[in-house]
This record gives C-alpha cells, sequence and structure tokens, in this order.
C-alpha cells in the first residue's frame, strides 16, 4: 500500500513538473501571440483590434512571470486553456473537447485490440514453434516495419475512389447531423474501417513479434518443464504458466502505447484527415496556434502519465514480486 | 531383490538428427526395483540429465529418444512402454505414477502462481471431480509432510527461502502418490547443511510411503550414504551399477575409483585424494573404443579398440554387479 502511495505522489510531482515545463516553453519563443494574429489578418486591423486582442490575451498588464505562473495554474484549475487562434475565439478547452473523442474513439480502440489480437496470436505461434505457424513470423516482421501513414496512403489509394465503400476523407458524413441513431453510426463505422484496420495491422504485428519471443523464452523455463511432468492440460500449461509469465513485459510496453494514443498516430489523422486530436495539433504547430499547441501538449503528458500509472497498477496485478510487504 | 518397478532398456537418445547427431546417452539399460533408491552418478555432461528427460518424454528439443523401451509395470497389469503412449495416456501417466524433482530448486515453481495453486492444479487435472476444499485440506498435508507451515499455500515462490522451495517441490511430487520419483540434482543448488536436512526427509517419507526413487547428482558421496544402488554414468552409457556398499568399498571400474577418490572421507583411515585427470569427452567426437580410455590410469592397448559390454564381469561370477571395463571382462557364457 505504502508503494502506491509512493508511486502516485511521483505521478503528481511529474505532472506538476510537466505543467510548469508547459508554461515556460510558450514564453521562451520569440514573438507573441496577438502578433501571430496580426500577421494572419495580414494587417487589417485597427489598432484597438489590436488593444483588445493584448487585453484578451492578458498581454497588457506588466505582470512578473511568477504572477503569470499562478494566474496560469488557477486557469487549469478551472479548465481553462485560453483561445485558439486558428478557431478564434473558441476556447482550446473546447477545441481539445471537440477532437478527444475522435482519438480516443479510433487509436484507442485500436490500440486495445491491436495489443488483444497481437498477443493472443503471439502465445500461439511461440507455443508452436517450429509448426507452419513460424510463417507468420517474416510477414509480421514485414508488417511492424512498415510506417503506418504509408500503409494508409496504400490503403487510400488502392481502396477508395469515387465509387468506393470507403471514403478517403473525414470521420463521419458532413451532410449527417451527429447524433447517435443509426445511419450517424454507421457512417463513423464505414469511415473509421480504413484508419483503423491500418493502425491495427501495424501494431499487432509488433505485439504477435514480442509475445511470440517472450513465449519462446518461457518454454524453456524450469516451470514450465514442470506443469509438462505434472501432466497438466496443454491449455493449461501454455496459458496459465507459459503465456501468463511471458505477458509481463508486454504489459508495460501496452501501457506506453495507450499513453501514445493521443498524441502518436498524428500521420494516420493527418493522412485520413480524421478530425482527432492529431489532426488538431498539426494544424495548430502549421498556424503557430500556441495555446492550441500547449494545450494539446498538456493532454498528451497528463495520458502518458496516467498510462504509466495504469502499467504500475497492472504489474502489481499481475507480477506477486512487485508487491512489497510492509 | 524385490519387482521392478520401471525398466529402460536399450535407451538410446540423441539431440539433432541424422549424422550430425550428438548421441548423449547409448544403450543404457536399468531397472528401478520397489521402494529402492537408485543413484545416477556422473561427471557433468555425461547423459544422466539427458537420461532422465528422455525416459519421461521431457526432453526439449532438438533432443529425441532414437531407440529403447522404457516399461513402466503397473500393480498386477501389463508393463506398459512410456515411449509409445499416446499423449493422454502420458497426460494420465505423469506425476501420478512418476513424479520428477528437477535441477532448479529456484526456478521449479511459477513465480506468479500462489504455492496453493501450484499444489492443487495437479490434483485438479488428475481428478477433475475432486472439490476445491478437499484440494486445499491434500495441499495442506503435503506441505505438512515436508514440515512447512501450512500459512505458507498462501505465499508466492518469492516468498519462501531456496530450501523451503525445494521441499515444495518435494511435497508437489508426492501430491498423487506416485510410485516413481525421479530426482534430478534436488540439491544442488542449495547448501550442504539444507541439502542434509531435506536428503533425511526423504528418505524418511520414502519408508513411510514406499516409493522408488532414481537420484541423480555428481555428488558421488551423497549417493554413497543415500542410496541403495548405484549406476555410474559416463560419456551417455552406465560403466558400473553396483549396490552402494559394494560400489564403495570395491570399485571395478577406474572411472568410478577416480570419482570415490575425489572426495574426502570422514572416518577411516586416510586416503589419497586423487581425482580424474583431464576432461569429459566431447560427445561430437568420442573416443574409440571406451570412452574413457584417453583419461584412464590402467588402460590398455585393447581399450582403445573395442567397446567394453555392460555385464557380470567374470572376476565377481553370481555377484548382483555389472561393469562394463577390460580389467574386468563380462563371464563367458560359452565355457
Amino acid at each position: 500500500m505504502s508503494y502506491l502511495l509512493k508511486r502516485i505522489a511521483f505521478y503528481l510531482f511529474t505532472a506538476w513538473a510537466a505543467i510548469t515545463i508547459n508554461f515556460f516553453i510558450p514564453r521562451l519563443m520569440p514573438g507573441d501571440p496577438v502578433q501571430a494574429l496580426i500577421t494572419r489578418a495580414r494587417g487589417q486591423m485597427t489598432t484597438d483590434a489590436v488593444q483588445s486582442l493584448y487585453v484578451l490575451f492578458g498581454l497588457d498588464k506588466d505582470e512578473s512571470v511568477v504572477e503569470q505562473y499562478f494566474r496560469y495554474l488557477g486557469q487549469l484549475a478551472r479548465g481553462d486553456l485560453g483561445m485558439s487562434f486558428t478557431f478564434f475565439p473558441t476556447p482550446v478547452a473546447e477545441v481539445i473537447g471537440d477532437g478527444l473523442p475522435w482519438t480516443v474513439g479510433l487509436v484507442g480502440f485500436t490500440t486495445v485490440l491491436g495489443f488483444l489480437l497481437g498477443t493472443a496470436a503471439g502465445t500461439l505461434v511461440g507455443w508452436r514453434r517450429g509448426s507452419l505457424a513460424d510463417l507468420l513470423i517474416p510477414v509480421t516482421t514485414f508488417l511492424s516495419s512498415i510506417p503506418y501513414f504509408w500503409l494508409g496512403l496504400l490503403a487510400i489509394a488502392l481502396l477508395t475512389g469515387p465509387d468506393s465503400f470507403f471514403p478517403a476523407t473525414g470521420a463521419y458524413d458532413t451532410s449527417l447531423v451527429p447524433g447517435f441513431d443509426l445511419e450517424f453510426i454507421g457512417s463513423v463505422v464505414q469511415h473509421g474501417i480504413l484508419p483503423a484496420a491500418t493502425i491495427l495491422i501495424s501494431s499487432m504485428a509488433g505485439w504477435v513479434l514480442s509475445m511470440r519471443n517472450m513465449m519462446v523464452t518461457v518454454a524453456s523455463e524450469d516451470y514450465v518443464t514442470v506443469a509438462h511432468a505434472k501432466g497438466l492440460p496443454e491449455r493449461r500449461v501454455m496459458v496459465g504458466y507459459a503465456a501468463r509469465n511471458a505477458l509481463l513485459p508486454n504489459v508495460s510496453g501496452f501501457a506506453l502505447s495507450l499513453g501514445f494514443i493521443v498524441g502518436g498516430t498524428l500521420l494516420v489523422e493527418i493522412v485520413f484527415s480524421y478530425p482527432g486530436l492529431g489532426l488538431l495539433l498539426f494544424q495548430a504547430v502549421g498556424a503557430q496556434d500556441y495555446p492550441l499547441m500547449q494545450g494539446i501538449f498538456l493532454v498528451i503528458t497528463l495520458s502518458v502519465l496516467l498510462a504509466n500509472f495504469l502499467a504500475d497498477l497492472a504489474y502489481l496485478a499481475l507480477d506477486p514480486r512487485t508487491r512489497r510487504e510492509g | 531383490m524385490s519387482d521392478a518397478v520401471l525398466e529402460i532398456r536399450g535407451l538410446n537418445v540423441d539431440y539433432g538428427l541424422g549424422a550430425d547427431a550428438v548421441h548423449a546417452v547409448r544403450d543404457v539399460n536399468l531397472t528401478l526395483h520397489r521402494g529402492e533408491v537408485l543413484g545416477l552418478a556422473g561427471e557433468s555432461g555425461s547423459g544422466k540429465s539427458t537420461l532422465a528427460y528422455g525416459m519421461t518424454r521431457l526432453l526439449p528439443p532438438p533432443g529425441v529418444v532414437a531407440s529403447g523401451e522404457v516399461l513402466y509395470h503397473r500393480d498386477g497389469g501389463d508393463p506398459v512402454d512410456v515411449l509409445r503412449m499416446d499423449h493422454a495416456q502420458l497426460r494420465a501417466f505423469r506425476w501420478a505414477e512418476t513424479a520428477i524433482v528437477f535441477q532448479g530448486a529456484m526456478n521449479s515453481l511459477n513465480p506468479v502462481h500462489r504455492v496453493s495453486t501450484q499444489l492443487t492444479d495437479v490434483i485438479k487435472a488428475h481428478d477433475p471431480r475432486s472439490t476445491t476444499a478437499s484440494r486445499l485440506a491434500r495441499a495442506r498435508e503435503l506441505l505438512a509432510l515436508v514440515g512447512i507451515a501450512p500459512d505458507r499455500l498462501d505465499s508466492y515462490p518469492h516468498q519462501l527461502s531456496g530450501g523451503m522451495r525445494q521441499r515444495v517441490m518435494i511435497g508437489m511430487a508426492l501430491a498423487l502418490e506416485p510410485r516413481v520419483v525421479i530426482m534430478d540434482e534436488p540439491t544442488t543448488a542449495l547448501d550442504v547443511v539444507v541439502q542434509r536436512q531435506i536428503l533425511r526427509q526423504l528418505v524418511d517419507l520414502r519408508e513411510r510411503l514406499g516409493f522408488s526413487v532414481v537420484f541423480i547428482t555428481h555428488d558421488l558421496s551423497l549417493l554413497v550414504e543415500f542410496s541403495d544402488r548405484i549406476a555410474i554414468m559416463y560419456g551417455g552409457r552406465i560403466v558400473e551399477e553396483a549396490a552402494a556398499a559394494d560400489l564403495y568399498r570395491d570399485p571395478l571400474h577406474p572411472y568410478s575409483d577416480g570419482l570415490l577418490h575425489s572426495f574426502p572421507a570422514l572416518r577411516g583411515p586416510r586416503r589419497e585424494l586423487t581425482g580424474i585427470p583431464g576432461a569429459p569427452p566431447d560427445l561430437r567426437s568420442m573416443p574409440s573404443g571406451c570412452s574413457f580410455h584417453p583419461r584412464c590410469p590402467r588402460a590398455m592397448e585393447r581399450c582403445g579398440v573395442e567397446v567394453p559390454v555392460l555385464g557380470v564381469p567374470g572376476d565377481r561370477r553370481g555377484s548382483d554387479r555389472t561393469v562394463a571395463c577390460w580389467l574386468h571382462p563380462v563371464q563367458d557364457n560359452r565355457f
């Protein structure tokens, strides 16, 4: 229990450090947000408008960095991440709130599914080493070394087109009104298949490989031989003894990949113009939209931390050796 | 001697297939009698463990049993050949008839399951109709048998000492009351004090429960003390087999003699410690004739040419010991 408390304290500290860095980095960059907006408006702004922008961004007062820092913390606590330039005057929190469900829905679902399928396949392939199942290995090596955005481009080039079932861009048919009706959900699924398959194929291959390799290592452990010698059913030896131990290194890898759900598949979202956080980040970088970038980085950092925390919990549950008494 | 439980006939175990195969166990004949402790001794690489894995069909690839029979004598039934059982028969045979305690005391228990789980899953696998409560009761009984407090059932392996883990393994081996227990260097990883405690316990248990033991070790001094008969292996063959006392007093094969002179006796007259010069042979390129002859202090011309056959030596007619050495040629039945 004290172990868990220590971990929680560690994560709180890391989160604070991340937030602080997130505050300072934009302030170390040259220029200010108003200048960026003025550039975007190509000079078609009155002095009054410029002045009101300075007030809006809180840059009119002569605040010290410390004062700004505490005001920033206060705003964060209220969920206020500032205004986005690109989607001016929508608040950043709202922009992120619109993009997040798409990313979590698409990438989250495929990450979890890819892990489950890949681990199951890796278990079987590793267990039947030397059989025909080994033929899967070169295929997965190939698939896992392909960048997934390239796979996405390939899918778009080959499978989409005027008469194709698969749309090339977007997350749903824009002529529909978003809502929980059959037509809209059907459209979401139809738009999601290609990007999901792209991510699934390349991420699954990696899990197959690592799980297969761990299975081969664990299969020669003494306790697996003992399990055979005990005359246990094959399934029980494979699942309860070999896979249960081979899984452990994969679990931490999985938790890390959960953390990268939010930011890690930027390229797939760009390729498919999928309106998730990745595409937002891309747009924010292109438009020098610092508040939006800052907000997205914050979400990415926090989700990586959360995923790490989940990995710690999973390890505690799965490996008794990490549970320290006392 | 009492009747046989396990009979190994002409067992050959290779690593690899075809012309490049390494013959790790050659033409081994060995009989385990009811209730006896049969010691199997030899240097590292002499094929002891391969023999144990081969006869239980646990050999990891590329090991293959090339030929031979392992006959198991059931109570009042025909002997069955372990090497020719199908999967279901083999699964039912394992642990219920022949249990094994492995070399690695530290790694034989699954680190992620509790002791209770690992003791009860074997009972469940062989007797699916048993209840959870009865299995737990049996697990508690088994721990008591090997002198471990029943509250250790809820422990994970890493919470136990090396000696306790090996005790748990011995308890586990007795879970289904097997008639044969194969012990492959069961105490090698433990210190001598714990080693002795565990062996004492084992001898007691054997007297109470009446199972037979195949005890594999490189430590001949242990065998002299704890076993009834001893078989000495060298280069994949059995070179001498005799009652423990006979072998200790009067080793016939120069290799057995060398092994016996590589540890000091605690009592009795002082003897010189000699050891055996040289190293065990490379199994890929075995010497011609008797594989021990390059290291043998008493090698003759004949030793490098002809392989000696294991048999009752002519100069010990009528004894129940066998040796494969040209110093003690097998008695010729033609005369």
